[in-house]
């Protein structure tokens, strides 16, 4: 099957700025893609970049195999791109907006979508509103909805729920989570770390225009930062044969590392030994914002 | 050609919904430099034999709106979407630098021209117009509102505030269109000022388009069109490089 986005050593010189260093990535057919980076790391460029709004100095893009240069048409009829900045036409309604959004794409008679993509966003009755006169919330709804007019096989979200409030947050990511079902390949950045690791199944992270991480969410979790087993004894001591695992203590409470699930275990059965009790236990695991600030901190997954 | 299609649809709509500031306006405008023009000089001065004054100014009058608001539509519809940033509903489909390109130019000669004719209906109403050359007419209206509908994309594009676009419609659009025998006829003017009328495209512009109304003028028409065709071709040529190149749009 083709892939969905491909980059091939894409490199990005502004006057003053070097914002892609050479970047070399696959998103497949299906995939909701998380691309994460601290600001200035290059994400809005290369999504630029796909989008056609920005010209890579090197390197190669194409949208389900369509170059964003050569083949500029049919790649951006494959790309549906929701901004980052909450833009709109003063001058038009929601359904204008829409339907000229439509004619852009080549596609009349649209009202049909219109209104599906309406209701889904909770737009119905705002069709007729003129879009400045919406909150930033719905203007943002909007948004999405353009970039779905022409139902692109590929959609791209630049930070998508900034300053979205909770509810809309909600709506909008299972509507985002049905289109992928269907079989849309999803592409977001976020600062929303929980967000990323919560809806997307792989992650590519930005730092100085370079990718320093790309794998499967939960294999970044996995190898990405230490799992811990934090207990609570009595009476209040380590046998020997732990100390060596002791991460920290806190009165009664010890925070033992724990590489391997396997470990838990032996630290049991030595505990036993001693004839240690535990009044309390906790597993804590690494979250991906964990991850994300080693890895940018300069280690690697 | 369907996105073409709707993004003229939508530069004609754009300024068709604010029609009281983008046609009453300058239309209005137009009608006061009547009132005032024919008040004070309307006994005084006769250009052209059997013609009266303020059925001279009228063609004048007539090109100078179809330039300014061929200008202002197209720029302002730029230099709006780009700071506001919905130029992007433009960029991200699949339309061609040419569709770009056309629709623009063509929606501020839709502008222009709805200009013009409210100008006219008003101006019919003051002075009996007669219109022997239409072709003429419409040419000069054409490739005229066509050289000032590309420098209206170009400044567009190339402004990157409300200010620099003022600059160039104070300090070039309308000394170039006020300057170029609007009100008179250079043959009223000094040698010296007649010979750097003659440098003035506009004056071209405004002569042969008023030569499609009473069949003078200061110059041949031929020789007006042969001055003002090269115009529109070679700021067609620029700002179509210029759209290619996405300079200032697509960095």
């Amino acid at each position: 099957m083709t892939t969905a986005v491909r980059l091939r050593g894409v490199e990005k010189h502004f006057p003053r700025v070097h914002a892609l260093r050479g970047v070399d990535l696959d998103i497949e057919p299906g995939e909701f893609f998380a691309l994460l980076g601290p600001n200035g790391a290059g994400k809005t460029t290369l999504i630029s970049i796909l989008a056609g709004l920005t010209r890579a100095t090197a390197g190669s893009v194409q949208i389900m195999g369509f170059d964003v240069i050569r083949e500029y048409r049919q790649a951006r009829r494959a790309l549906g791109v929701v901004p980052q900045e909450l833009v709109y036409d003063p001058f038009f309604t929601v359904r204008e907006t829409l339907r000229l959004q439509s004619g852009y794409f080549g596609i009349r008679h649209n009202d049909a979508w219109i209104d599906e993509l309406l209701a889904n966003l909770g737009l119905a009755d705002k069709a007729d509103t003129y879009t400045r006169r919406l909150s930033g919330g719905m203007k943002r709804r909007v948004l999405v909805a353009q970039a779905l007019v022409h139902r692109p096989p590929v959609i791209v979200l630049d930070e998508p729920t900034a300053g979205v409030d909770v509810e809309l947050r909600q709506s909008l990511w299972s509507f985002i989570r049905r289109l992928n079902r269907q079989g849309h390949t999803v592409v977001l950045t976020t600062h929303y770390l929980e967000e990323a690791e919560a809806l997307c199944e792989r992650v590519a992270m930005l730092k100085e225009g370079r990718i320093v991480a790309l794998d499967r969410t939960e294999n970044l979790l996995r190898a990405g930062a230490e799992r811990r087993l934090a207990l609570e004894l009595d009476p209040p001591e380590l046998p020997v044969s732990l100390q060596h695992r002791l991460v920290a203590r806190e009165g009664a409470r010890f925070i033992l590392d724990l590489p391997d699930y396997g470990d838990l275990e032996a630290i049991l059965a030595g505990l036993r030994a001693a004839g240690i009790g535990i009044r309390d236990m906790s597993l804590t695991q690494a979250d991906l914002e964990e991850v994300f600030l080693k890895i940018m901190r300069g280690g690697t997954a | 050609m369907s996105g073409f299609r709707t993004l003229l649809y939508k530069e004609i709509l754009r300024f068709w919904k604010v029609l009281v500031q983008t046609v009453g306006a300058p239309v209005l405008t137009a009608l006061l430099y009547l009132l005032i023009f024919s008040h004070v000089l309307e006994d005084h001065v006769q250009v052209y034999p059997g013609v009266h004054y303020t059925a001279f100014l009228m063609p004048g009058l007539i090109m100078m709106s179809i330039l300014q608001n061929a200008f202002a539509n197209a720029s302002s519809s730029l230099i709006q979407s780009k700071i506001t940033g919905n130029i992007v509903f433009v960029l991200l489909p699949p339309l061609s630098y040419l569709e770009f390109f056309l629709a623009y130019l063509i929606a501020a000669l839709v502008r222009g021209f709805t200009v013009g004719l409210g100008v006219l209906l008003v101006g019919l109403w003051f002075a009996d117009i007669e219109m022997r050359h239409p072709l003429w007419i419409l040419a000069f209206a054409l490739a005229s509102g066509a050289v000032f509908a590309c420098m209206g994309i170009l400044a567009g594009i190339w402004a990157n505030q409300y200010d620099n676009l003022a600059a160039v419609q104070n300090f070039i659009i309308m000394p170039l269109t006020f300057l170029s025998g609007v009100f008179f006829s250079i043959h009223s003017l000094s040698p010296f000022w007649q010979s750097v009328s003659h440098l003035n495209p506009v004056f071209y512009m405004i002569d042969g388009f008023r030569y499609g109304f009473f069949g003078q003028g200061d110059v041949d028409p031929w020789l007006g069109l042969a001055v003002v065709t090269p115009f529109v071709l070679l700021l067609s040529l620029l700002t179509l490089a210029m759209l290619k190149s996405g300079y200032k749009l697509r960095h």
